[in-house]
């Protein structure tokens, strides 16, 4: 995580359009935003948003602060990175010829990387991880030469036995009742 | 009992209060409009010219009315011709809701005849809204609107009704209508922004909107007068403070009072209750002010977006200011007071008039209406000198266009002024805005409302020939208008009344004519083309920068 990124986890109403009145919360207010995932809960009404942002103090303040305005978000808070579980996944696909196969097994042992497809030239190779672990695994394996690449961008989870409906959260007022 | 869609939104509105609505019909909204036939003794009908009058009508009877507006008008182009007067509502923050119909729900997304996503085209501009894709979800539906619309910081929400759902049937109950609740906010939360005021030496109340949405004039007096603190309104909360108080210095920002301006530097505390440090306001986020400033709104969003506060309390202004009273010391301030009203004395307009004296027009309209005249504008020249001349006694008393700034907003704002107050109201507009939408002085005619429209006629777009005065080398670029629209004509063959003032020696007689009409009727003030507006803070510029004086 850079110094000015920020990671927020937002539960919402499981509905059409919520993602677009999220996201277009951030285009309106100029707000960049890094990653976002999303998908439901244990709870089908209801999904959870994991949004990485980049900003200050008074930008992720903004942004707290607009996004518990939605009616759609039932609660907002910002995950610190120390206190919480953080996840990304991430599928590439690269140049795997026969003689550079040994090589490129070590590396993904190394990482605990996972091959999950092979064809005679290419392989399709699975990692979970921190993102900066991401990041460097992406950096040792693009000597092969990378045929493509998807990566979910984060997931979080605050750790111990806390759930976001114990959060504080930034608006008191709350319409959803 | 099981009911059709449709008659479950007329008989949800009729169980929300609603009495009046503005709408326009067509295809897609055949059925509500068939429903509403059936209630028209329960429910007031006003049919516009245009969907845009009739949501500025809806968004001006709430803020009248302090009740929720409500707007109809069907799909596609109609509603579309809503987005300027919901994001209108949205950015002053009236409570509206707007529905409109849909093609039906086989036909979305097919780009089907007279098919827009309205809902995804407003969600920048409404506090929430829905596409009701189950009948069983209607009533709720409205229910929920009708509440958000109101609770909070109030605003607009939108209802897309696809076609098929009017016509399908369900089971449906009457929803208990919730009211609207206050928390009162906690005494540990309120504790640094009562000291600050408590030690404060030169406080400035900058009082906004939020006093008069949350009904807190009576706190707001007590407040002031307790701590002996002079009082600034911004143009959304003229009126939420007398005008004819002692303790009153004018309005704030960048047309506001040069007084104000210099009283906002001086002072050690600036008190904002209920508004927002709009860019208009504090123009210079840095210099705005140099004291501390504490905060009250019901938006916590609004607490240090714009300006950094020492102190906040969130809520709303009514519980807030009850709750903090008693905790507030009582004291007197003469040198502050005495300061200030030397201030008020000295920093005054040279008033400068080429030929008929726009201020003259309004003091006129100001001396001969009651206090509790409600007087409505359109966007420009005219507004700033309506906002700056005219004493607003009483809340809910000035419709104006504030945030958005929205020039054809008047006219169907004076309809739905009038409806709602049943009482006259004057407008006041100038020749560029009259024009956006003066079609709407035939529901005016229709509706037979006695409004008194003065057209500041000055045959220029005058707000934008100041600016290109000052920061565009006089260089007229399509400001000039040059319009051959013959007034009285056209006032005839809307069938409304006609005046003309075309000498400051006739405004009070035809100001009496124009206010004691019994029809809408259009008063062609003639006023010179180079009237500006001062004093002014040019845009990103501090109170120290203002323009008092300016050549033609």
């Amino acid at each position: 995580m850079g110094e000015n990124q920020h990671i927020l986890t937002a539960l919402v109403s499981n509905k059409a359009g919520v993602l677009n009145r999220v996201a277009g919360l951030f285009s309106k207010r100029g707000y960049n935003i890094e990653s976002l995932s999303v998908a439901f809960t244990e709870d089908r009404k209801y999904s959870r948003m994991t949004i990485v942002v980049n900003g200050d103090d008074y930008v992720l303040e903004q942004i707290t602060k607009q996004l518990d305005k939605l009616i759609d978000v039932i609660h907002v808070a910002q995950l610190k990175p120390e206190k919480s579980v953080n996840r990304e996944l991430l599928l590439v696909k690269i140049n795997a010829p026969a003689d550079k196969r040994t090589e490129i097994e070590s590396t993904i042992r190394m990482y605990k990387a996972k091959a999950v497809d092979l064809s005679p030239k290419s392989m399709i190779i699975e990692l979970t991880g921190e993102s900066n672990k991401i990041d460097g695994f992406l950096q040792v394996i693009s000597e092969y030469g990378i045929i493509e690449m998807a990566r979910t961008g984060l997931t979080a989870l605050q750790r111990g036995f806390n759930s976001i409906k114990q959060f504080k959260d930034a608006n008191e007022e709350e319409i959803n009742g | 009992m099981k009911l059709k869609g449709a008659k479950i939104v007329t008989e949800s509105l009729i169980n929300e209060g609603v009495d009046t609505v503005f709408c326009y019909p067509g295809g897609s909204v055949l059925d509500i409009f068939d429903e509403l036939y059936f209630v028209q003794d329960k429910i007031k009908q006003v049919v516009t010219c245009h969907e845009q009058g009739a949501c500025h009508a809806a968004d001006a009877y709430a803020r009248i009315s302090g009740k929720v507006g409500v707007v109809i008008a069907t799909s596609g182009p109609g509603a579309t011709n809503l987005v300027t007067g919901i994001a209108n509502a949205y950015m002053d923050s009236v409570p509206l809701v707007a529905i409109t119909g849909n093609v039906a729900l086989s036909l979305l997304g097919r780009d089907s005849f007279q098919e827009v996503d309205i809902a995804g085209v407003t969600i920048p501009i409404t506090k929430h809204n829905y596409i009701v894709k189950d009948i069983n979800e209607l009533g709720k539906i409205i229910s929920d609107a009708f509440y958000i619309a109101k609770s909070g910081r109030p605003g607009p929400v939108l209802i897309d009704i696809p076609k098929n759902i009017q016509q399908a049937e369900c089971e449906w109950e009457p929803i208990p209508v919730r009211q609207v609740t206050h928390r009162v906010p906690d005494f540990k939360k309120c504790q640094s922004a009562i000291d600050i005021i408590n030690s404060s030496k030169k406080p400035l109340i900058y009082l906004g909107g939020g006093s008069i949405s949350s009904e807190a004039s009576k706190e707001v007096l007590e407040f002031a007068q307790k701590i002996d603190a002079p009082v600034a309104c911004s143009m959304m909360g003229l009126g939420g403070f007398p005008a004819s108080h002692p303790l009153y210095l004018g309005m704030i920002g960048m047309h506001g009072h040069a007084n104000v301006a210099f009283t906002s530097q001086e002072c050690d505390t600036l008190i904002a209750i209920g508004a927002r440090f709009s860019d208009r306001v504090a123009s210079d986020r840095v210099k705005f002010v140099k004291g501390k400033v504490v905060h009250i709104d019901i938006d916590n969003a609004e607490i240090n977006k714009n300006v950094k506060t020492s102190a906040h309390i969130v809520g709303d202004i009514k519980t807030v200011l009850n709750t903090i009273l008693p905790y507030i010391n009582e004291s007197k301030k003469p040198e502050w007071i005495e300061r200030c009203q030397e201030l008020k004395k000295t920093k005054v307009l040279k008033e400068t008039t080429h030929s008929v004296s726009p201020r003259e027009i309004l003091r006129s309209i100001s001396r001969q209406t009651p206090n509790d005249q409600i007087i409505a504008t359109d966007v420009g020249q005219h507004q700033m000198w309506t906002a700056q001349t005219c004493s607003f006694e009483q809340p809910r008393t000035f419709v104006t266009s504030g945030g958005l700034g929205t020039m054809g907003f008047g006219m169907g704002a004076a309809i739905g002024a009038a409806i709602a107050s049943k009482k006259r109201v004057v407008l006041v507009t100038g020749d560029g805005s009259f024009h956006m939408n003066f079609n709407e002085v035939v529901t005016a005619v229709v509706q037979k409302l006695p409004i008194a429209v003065f057209v500041f006629n000055n045959n220029t777009l005058g707000m934008v020939r100041q600016w290109q005065k000052l920061f565009y080398q006089r260089h007229f670029s399509n400001t000039t208008l040059n319009r051959p629209t013959n007034y009285e004509y056209l006032a005839k063959a809307f069938g409304a009344d006609y005046l003309e003032i075309n000498d400051n020696d006739e405004i009070d007689q035809k100001v009496k004519l124009a206010i004691t009409c019994q029809k809408p009727v259009i008063v062609n003030c003639k006023i010179g083309i180079d009237d500006n507006v001062l004093p002014m803070i040019p845009s990103g510029k501090s109170a120290a920068d203002i323009i008092m004086e300016m050549g033609d």
